[in-house]
Parts: C-alpha cells; sequence; structure tokens
C-alpha cells in the first residue's frame, strides 16, 4: 500500500475489528512507550529540530523583515500584501504552472503508454524496462542540465539534426518562447521512474479479468479502457499526486540552464528560483519565507483538490 | 553467512522468480491470443526506437567528450573518428581544485548520508512496523505528511539555525537531517518491509528473552537487507544528485562537490570549453550508472513496493 493510501485509511478511521484481532489484541495490551520512543529518538529529534520547528519558525518570520544581519522586525501582513503586487512573483506563479500542468499529465500519459506496451511476457522486458527508467535516474543531476542547455542551444544537436532537412533551428533556450518547453521536455523524458510504478500495478491484476473479457469478445482496447484502466486508478492517483507535488519544486534545471536568473525575460523563473533569489541572492528571508508559506499553501490546494476529485474517479477495492 | 542465505531466500520468495517453463507456456498462451509475428516484430521495433531516442542525448554527450570542442557544434552523430582525451585531463584540472576533490567530497557527503539513513531510518521503522505505542497513529500520520512538504518551508530557518551554529561550508547541515531521519520516505519504506516479516520470529525471539534491541538487532536488521539496500541506493543517487542544499551551504571552492563544481565550470567557461565540460559531465554521471547498473534491482523493487497500492 502506498503512503497516500496509508493515509487515506488513517484519516478515514480505525476499521472494526473483528473478534479474533479483538481477543488477540486483549491478550497483546502490554504497550512498549519505553523501547518506542528509544526507536523513534533520532526521528523525533528530526521532526522537532529539523522540520516542525524551522516549519513554524519560517511562518513567524514571513511577518518580518530580516535581512540576516539585523534583528528581524515584525510588519504584520506586509510581505503577503507586496506579494500582492509584486510582478516577476506573478510571473513565477504563471510560469509554474503552465510547468506542472503540461509537464506532469505528459509525463503520465508517456508512463502509462509505456508501462502498458511492456506486456507481460514481452522478450526483453527487463532490457526495456531499463532503458526508459535510467533517465529518470539521470534526469535531476547538473550534467543532465548541461547536456540540455547544449541540446537546446543555437549550435546544439537538436539544430543540427534538423539543419540535414534543410530547416535552420534557433536557440530554443534563449528564445522566451519556447525556453520553458525545454525545461518541460527535460520532465517528461524522466517518465520511467513512474512508468515502473505502473508496471509493478498492472501486475497486480490478475489475467482472469482479461480472459474473462476476451471470452465475452472484447477488442484489445476496450479490454484496456474497461479493465486496466479503471483498475489502475489508484495508482494513477497516487502518480498524479506525488509527480504534482514534486514538479511545483522543480529547481535545478531552471537554475543550471538560466545561470540562476530565470531568463530569458523571466520565461524559466520557477517559483522556488525565484524564491531563491529573494531570499538568498537579496538576503529578503522575511519575504522568501512568505512566498514559501504561500508555496506550501499552493501545493496543499492542489493536492486537497486531487483527493476530494479523487471521489469521483478513483476505484479502490477496499 | 547464513544471514546472506535466509535473507536471500525471503527476497527471492516475495518476487516469485518465474521460471523457464512458465514463461514458455505464456508465450504459447498469447500466441493462441491472436499474436502474430509482425505485429510482434513492429512492436519491438517501435519499442527500440523510443529507447535509442530517449538514449540520444546522452550516448551523445558520452561520444562528443571524447571529440575535439568545435565537433561537438558539428558532429549530431555517433561515429568516433579520432580519440581525445585531451577533453579530460584539461576539464579535471579547469577549476581552482583537481575534480578528483570534488569527487571526494561528494563521496564524503554520501558515505555520512547512506550510514545516517540506515540508522535511524531503521530505527523508528521498526517502532512503527512492531512497537505498541501511545500516539502511534498520530506519530504516523505526522510522519506521512512530512513526505509531502516542500523543502521551501524549512530552508530559510534551517539555514538561519546552521549558519549561527557555524555550519556553513561543513557537511554538517547535509548529513544531520540524515542522521535525525528526515528522509520520511525510507522510513515509509521500511516499515512497509519489516511489515512482511513474519511476526512469529519477533515471538519466538521473545519468549527465548530478547528484548527489542535483539530483536531488532538480530533478527529484523539481517532481514531487511533488502530495504537497507535499495535506501543506501537511492540515498547515493539522491545525494549525489542534491544542488539545492548544497549550493546553501557550501560557498568555498575547495569545499565544492561535483555538482556544485559543474555549475562553477559552466559560469567560468569560455566557449571553447564545452569539451572539457562534456567530460566532467560523464565523470561525473558515471558513479549514478554503476550504481543503476549493480543496484538496479533493489532500485525497481524499491519504486514498485512504495508505490504500489
Amino acid at each position: 500500500m502506498s503512503a497516500l493510501g496509508e493515509l487515506r485509511k488513517l484519516s478515514a478511521g480505525k476499521r472494526p475489528q473483528t473478534a479474533a484481532e479483538k481477543a488477540f489484541t486483549k491478550k497483546d495490551n502490554r504497550r512498549d512507550n519505553k523501547a518506542a520512543y528509544l526507536f523513534l529518538l533520532p526521528w523525533l529529534i528530526g521532526l522537532a529540530v529539523i522540520t516542525v520547528g524551522p516549519m513554524l519558525a519560517s511562518l513567524a518570520l514571513s511577518f518580518t523583515k530580516y535581512n540576516l544581519l539585523q534583528a528581524p522586525t515584525f510588519i504584520g501582513f506586509d510581505n503577503f500584501i507586496r506579494m500582492l503586487s509584486d510582478e516577476r512573483l506573478h510571473a513565477s506563479l504563471g510560469v509554474t504552472f503552465v510547468y506542472v500542468f503540461v509537464s506532469v499529465p505528459l509525463q503520465l500519459a508517456a508512463a502509462l503508454a509505456l508501462a502498458a506496451l511492456l506486456d507481460r511476457g514481452l522478450r526483453g522486458l527487463a532490457i526495456y524496462r531499463s532503458v526508459y527508467y535510467l533517465p529518470s535516474l539521470l534526469g535531476s543531476s547538473v550534467a543532465i542540465a548541461v547536456l540540455w542547455k547544449q541540446v537546446f542551444g543555437g549550435e546544439g544537436l537538436v539544430n543540427q539534426f534538423i539543419a540535414i532537412f534543410g530547416i535552420e533551428g534557433r536557440s530554443w533556450i534563449a528564445d522566451p518562447s519556447t525556453a520553458l518547453s525545454t525545461l518541460i521536455t527535460l520532465n517528461v523524458w524522466t517518465f520511467g521512474a513512474p512508468m515502473v510504478i505502473f508496471l509493478a500495478g498492472l501486475r497486480q491484476i490478475p489475467v482472469m479479468y482479461q480472459e474473462a473479457a476476451q471470452m465475452d469478445g472484447a477488442t484489445k482496447w476496450q479490454r484496456f479502457t474497461k479493465i486496466t484502466l479503471p483498475l489502475l486508478t489508484p495508482i494513477i492517483f497516487f502518480n498524479l499526486v506525488l509527480q504534482i507535488i514534486h514538479a511545483f519544486q522543480a529547481f535545478t534545471q531552471a537554475f543550471i540552464v538560466s545561470g540562476g536568473t530565470g531568463g530569458p525575460a523571466d520565461s524559466t523563473l520557477f517559483y522556488t528560483l525565484y524564491l531563491y533569489n529573494r531570499g538568498f541572492s537579496n538576503f529578503d528571508m522575511g519575504y522568501a519565507s512568505a512566498m514559501a508559506w504561500f508555496l506550501l499553501l499552493i501545493i496543499g490546494v492542489f493536492t486537497a483538490i486531487n483527493f476530494w476529485a479523487s471521489k469521483y474517479w478513483v476505484n479502490y477495492d477496499d | 553467512m547464513t544471514d546472506t542465505l535466509t535473507t536471500r531466500s525471503i527476497t527471492t520468495e516475495g518476487t516469485n522468480p518465474r521460471s523457464r517453463e512458465a514463461k514458455q507456456a505464456e508465450r504459447q498462451y498469447r500466441r493462441a491470443r491472436g499474436w502474430s509475428p509482425w505485429k510482434s516484430a513492429l512492436k519491438h521495433i517501435g519499442l527500440i526506437l523510443v529507447g535509442f531516442i530517449m538514449l540520444y542525448p546522452v550516448i551523445w554527450l558520452v561520444v562528443s567528450s571524447l571529440r575535439p570542442t568545435e565537433e561537438i557544434f558539428r558532429n549530431p552523430g555517433l561515429i568516433l573518428d579520432s580519440f581525445e582525451v585531451s577533453n579530460y585531463t584539461e576539464g579535471w584540472n579547469t577549476l581552482s581544485e583537481p575534480f578528483g576533490v570534488f569527487l571526494l567530497n561528494s563521496v564524503l557527503i554520501v558515505l555520512g548520508c547512506i550510514v545516517g539513513n540506515l540508522v535511524s531510518c531503521s530505527m523508528a521503522a521498526y517502532a512503527f512496523a512492531r512497537l505498541k505505542f501511545s500516539g502511534k497513529r498520530w506519530w504516523f500520520a505526522a510522519m506521512l505528511m512530512t513526505l509531502m512538504l516542500p523543502i521551501h518551508v524549512i530552508i530559510v530557518p534551517q539555514y538561519i539555525m546552521f549558519s549561527q551554529l557555524g555550519f556553513v561550508n561543513t557537511y554538517l547541515p547535509l548529513i544531520l537531517p540524515k542522521i535525525l531521519a528526515t528522509d520520511a520516505f525510507f522510513v515509509f519504506l521500511m516499515v512497509q518491509f519489516i511489515r512482511g516479516i513474519p511476526k512469529e520470529l519477533d515471538e519466538a525471539a521473545r519468549i527465548d528473552g530478547c528484548g527489542h534491541p535483539r530483536i531488532f538487532g538480530i533478527i529484523i536488521l539481517p532481514l531487511m537487507v533488502p530495504a537497507l539496500a535499495t535506501t543506501a541506493i537511492f540515498t547515493f543517487i539522491w545525494t549525489w544528485n542534491d544542488f539545492f542544499s548544497q549550493l546553501l551551504y557550501l560557498t568555498k571552492p575547495e569545499m565544492y562537490t561535483v555538482p556544485l563544481a559543474l555549475r562553477a565550470f559552466m559560469d567560468a567557461q569560455s566557449s571553447t570549453s564545452w569539451g572539457p565540460m562534456f567530460a566532467m559531465s560523464v565523470v561525473s554521471l558515471l558513479p549514478i550508472f554503476l550504481v543503476f547498473l549493480f543496484g538496479q534491482r533493489f532500485l525497481l523493487k524499491g519504486i514498485a513496493t512504495t508505490g504500489g497500492k
């Protein structure tokens, strides 16, 4: 069961226990509080010092002006009000939304299509799987971003290829209208990780469902849309939630390809990149904190919408 | 020795290895269901083409790193007619330190993170999977929530905290969070794995008088080697590729890691140094590729078990 499945179960409340289970828990009701908290100690310290503490501190900082050198001064909602009229922030939101809502569906569609093509028993399955999976391990590295900058540059690999057909390319990375697409391409290129998750999900669908449908005369396409797809919806949902959260936080590739500026003309200014520039280049720590909490809010809202919408299209068999 | 043997048998039981006969039978069955060699060949051509296009830029990167720089901007092909090692020697020595220093720095951080994750995450996972304690549901839910938390809401105060402690330009800000099990993904992965280990084993050990530390150390840990391997491999790749936190905490060139060095290279480069830069890019990708090659089994199982329903 995935992390999301666990959360869903936890929020749905405790499952009623069977009589046998009740008898068992009664017999074995000893709690191991001391041992448990000892085992959890590193994690608990981490939760307090590395995660929750800084989270609350960042909430507090978002109401201040702070540049690391002077003590923070309380300014109320000024940071948030400033965000309303910050045009670069709006540009970065636009860039990020386009990136998330174009690249994630494309990436998942590619992952699903290839997972569906890699049938059980296909010759060379393991090799195909490895080849498609490899880019998702390499994709977040600086080296691949360096490569991308060359490949989509003015004299890059792409233009060298289209020159063979007599088409003159341009620098896809220096052109504000195409720069973001090169980063979207990069994210789609890493479809291997969700594909492997889809493959695992496909393997859990009993073969007899397909067989029964085939005996009833269903075509391949009907079997895919009427049996495979509905049974796969929990996994599509899982991938969708995770990849959206992940894509909202994309940073490295835009940073390297644009040299840290989010250019040309702010066309690759991801939200996180702008946040980094405000916080760690301009040392506007209060504003950066406010931006971070706004990002958390955005991600939270989209995740909540996803969970809410899942009631209408995800089939859980429990 | 016996430990590795039992682990092996337990892991293979779970994956249900398909025998040659089973594969044969499956092929025959598929043939009976209207499978045709032409359709199949067409499909394979398509799949190979997709794989080839996907890997093309990476293969081209490797080939180009062995070409003179001018050729990188002229030759989109993969056939190598000269073998230029000079890009590697030049790239290795372009920055203020030889590239080996950056490799070593990255290795140090990676090792620290791996040890930290293995120890702390497995301990937390044991508690969540096996022990009964008050507030367990809440702690577990909290752990799952941190899985989805963007690093940005904690990074500013964390940076302030570490800089006031004087930890900037040390590897502590990068390794300490791992020692404190903040990578919830691995805690979750290990919880899933421990849940699959038969409880009778713990019970037997308990009857023999083992306390929790010994049950954990003697029974559970040796049985969860596959999960530990998955954790080590993912930690390696993610830490090796990590750029954001290294960019924040490491500013002195002699402390740079591989990604930071590549970025410095990129900023310092003139148009003539693409060859050396490609060469160092290849060097930086090589460890990931090797880990992928030898650890694939654990990687695939890792995502499959945590990602599955």
